[in-house]
């Protein structure tokens, strides 16, 4: 029962996810990625492979090059060395546009309503401001967030706001999330709110994703393995996969006693690297 | 309500001393000038009373001219910042010239204006806008250059392109700064509108004030500025409204980089 890549049931992804693919071709493929700003040498070599309908968490101490990888990945950057390429292609512009990126910030656009910045990518595509919204409607109701389509994000709650944040993330339409820390900016009750939630999440829409964060717990919960990362220069110190399925009840995944084991054996592993 | 009432209070009591003073002659005494060279606050309201009409006639001129000057000020001076936002090359050639452009006088070149676009409205309108160009232009590129670096960032991996990202992003962003700028500018076009009219115009309140100072009129010169405030004081009144309105997500001073 207690496997590596148990998904739960997956659905068709959202719109805009490519056939092309095909089964056995990974998703985002990384080899022997390195990135130096300058001087300082941020990732030293880093290989990934993330499957479709996978989730993969990457942690690592603080300021280690997390979200270097992720916007190498998305297309924000170039690697000094190595190849990157998602859904099978290495350039930037079309790896820009395989990904979504949710970053650490929600970075909602105070001038806007909840559901104008959650169709953002919708409207960007040409959709008119009633096409956006009707295509963004059913994800509020399916989110928790009815009621609050018209509210200005200071209005919102910080959880409230990273979800909207995530559905306009998701209304990207892109076959790859990318997900930068999501919750670092929240107290502890929300964020383990919203680690159920987004698990939750990303079980029903069948959403491959990379999520990078510096909480064990938080990445073994979310995800179907997990690289632990090196202090900077980054390398993969470990790779472990994760005992329970996603998305069962965070309180009923964390006190399992196999996932315990494993979250030490990261914290292990982190501990190490550092050395 | 009551911010408006200690402004008011010490208006009055100026408005009152002075009116004592002129009543009394005690500064045409102290000045050993003629009394009638000072006129009191009432003197000046009868003039703003009596000479409503032709008060009201030259306003209407100096409105436009402002009004006119100020709006190609606006469209020049954010399509300027925009193009310098939008190219490194363009804005490390042009913005230390746009701050050099702040030393010339331009009531100094108001009379060459005059000579080259004649007695019309040009010349008035080319003043104002020379005047309000400078904060219009430089608080919108500030603006533009201090939106948060991640949001166009956030913006392109929602595949947005370049102009989606300035009309959606950047240009909301920066709209607090450009109401600072252009609040700033409505004060100052109507002193350049009366800079202009006093190179060379034969309406507007600027020509009143000349004249009337010729006629030795000075309750009607005192009529006249007080008109000028009050125009400044009303579009200055109307940007506050406005920004109120639109630019209210940024706290005025967070000018946060």
């Amino acid at each position: 029962m207690r496997t590596t890549h148990e998904a739960p049931a997956e659905e068709p992804q959202p719109s805009g996810s490519p056939d092309d693919a095909g089964a056995a071709a990974p998703l985002i493929e990384a080899s022997a990625l390195a990135h130096r700003f300058g001087e300082l040498e941020v990732i030293e070599r880093l290989d990934l492979e993330l499957a479709a309908g996978e989730v993969v968490g990457m942690v690592g101490p603080s300021g280690c090059g997390k979200s270097t990888i992720l916007e190498l990945v998305a297309g924000l950057l170039e690697p000094s060395a190595g190849t990157v390429r998602v859904g099978g292609r290495a350039s930037a512009a079309e790896r820009l546009a395989n990904c979504a990126y949710m970053p650490q910030r929600d970075l909602l656009l105070p001038w806007l309503a909840a559901i104008d910045n959650a169709a953002l990518a919708p409207r960007n595509r040409g959709a008119s401001r009633a096409e956006a919204r009707a295509e963004a409607g059913p994800l509020f109701e399916r989110f928790g967030l009815a009621g609050f389509e018209a509210a200005p994000p200071a209005e919102l709650s910080g959880g409230m706001r990273q979800r909207v944040a995530f559905l306009r993330t998701l209304l990207a339409g892109k076959p790859v999330l990318l997900l930068d820390e999501p919750f670092a900016s929240l107290d502890a009750i929300t964020r383990a709110e919203m680690q159920e939630w987004l698990a939750g999440a990303l079980a029903t829409q069948g959403t491959s994703a990379l999520l990078v964060s510096h909480d064990v717990e938080e990445a073994l919960y979310l995800c179907d393995r997990v690289i632990v990362l090196s202090a900077r220069p980054a390398v993969a110190v470990a790779e472990l996969s994760v005992p329970s399925p996603r998305a069962l009840p965070r309180n009923q995944t964390v006190a399992d006693p196999a996932f315990v084991a494993q979250r030490e054996r990261a914290l292990w592993a982190m501990q190490e690297a550092a050395r | 309500m009551r911010r408006w009432l200690p402004p008011l209070a010490v208006l009055v009591a100026l408005i009152g001393i002075w009116e004592l003073a002129a009543r009394w002659d005690l500064i045409a005494d102290a000045l050993s000038i003629e009394p009638f060279l000072v006129p009191a606050p009432s003197d000046v309201a009868d003039s703003l009373w009596n000479d409503r009409g032709l008060l009201a006639e030259n306003a209407w001129v100096t409105v436009q001219e402002v009004l006119l000057g100020f709006a190609i000020a606006l469209v020049v001076g954010v399509a300027f910042a925009i193009l310098l936002h939008r190219s490194d090359t363009l804005r490390r050639a042009f913005y230390p010239l746009l701050m050099a452009s702040q030393t010339v006088p331009v009531i100094a070149i108001a009379p060459i204006l005059v000579v080259w676009l004649g007695f019309g409205i040009g010349p008035k309108l080319a003043i104002i806008a020379l005047v309000c160009f400078f904060p219009i232009t430089v608080n919108m590129l500030d603006g533009l250059r201090s939106v948060d670096p991640e949001l166009p960032r956030m913006m392109r991996t929602l595949d947005a392109s370049r102009t989606q990202i300035l009309r959606r992003v950047e240009i909301p962003s920066a709209l607090p700064y450009l109401f600072s700028g252009a609040k700033i500018a409505a004060v100052i076009s109507v002193i350049g509108a009366v800079f202009g009219e006093w190179s060379g115009a034969d309406e507007g309140l600027g020509h009143l004030i000349l004249v009337a100072q010729g006629q030795v009129q000075t309750a009607r010169v005192f009529a006249a500025v007080v008109v000028l405030s009050a125009l400044a004081i009303a579009l200055f009144g109307v940007l506050a409204l406005l920004e109120r309105r639109y630019g209210w997500w940024l706290p005025r001073r967070a000018r946060v980089a």
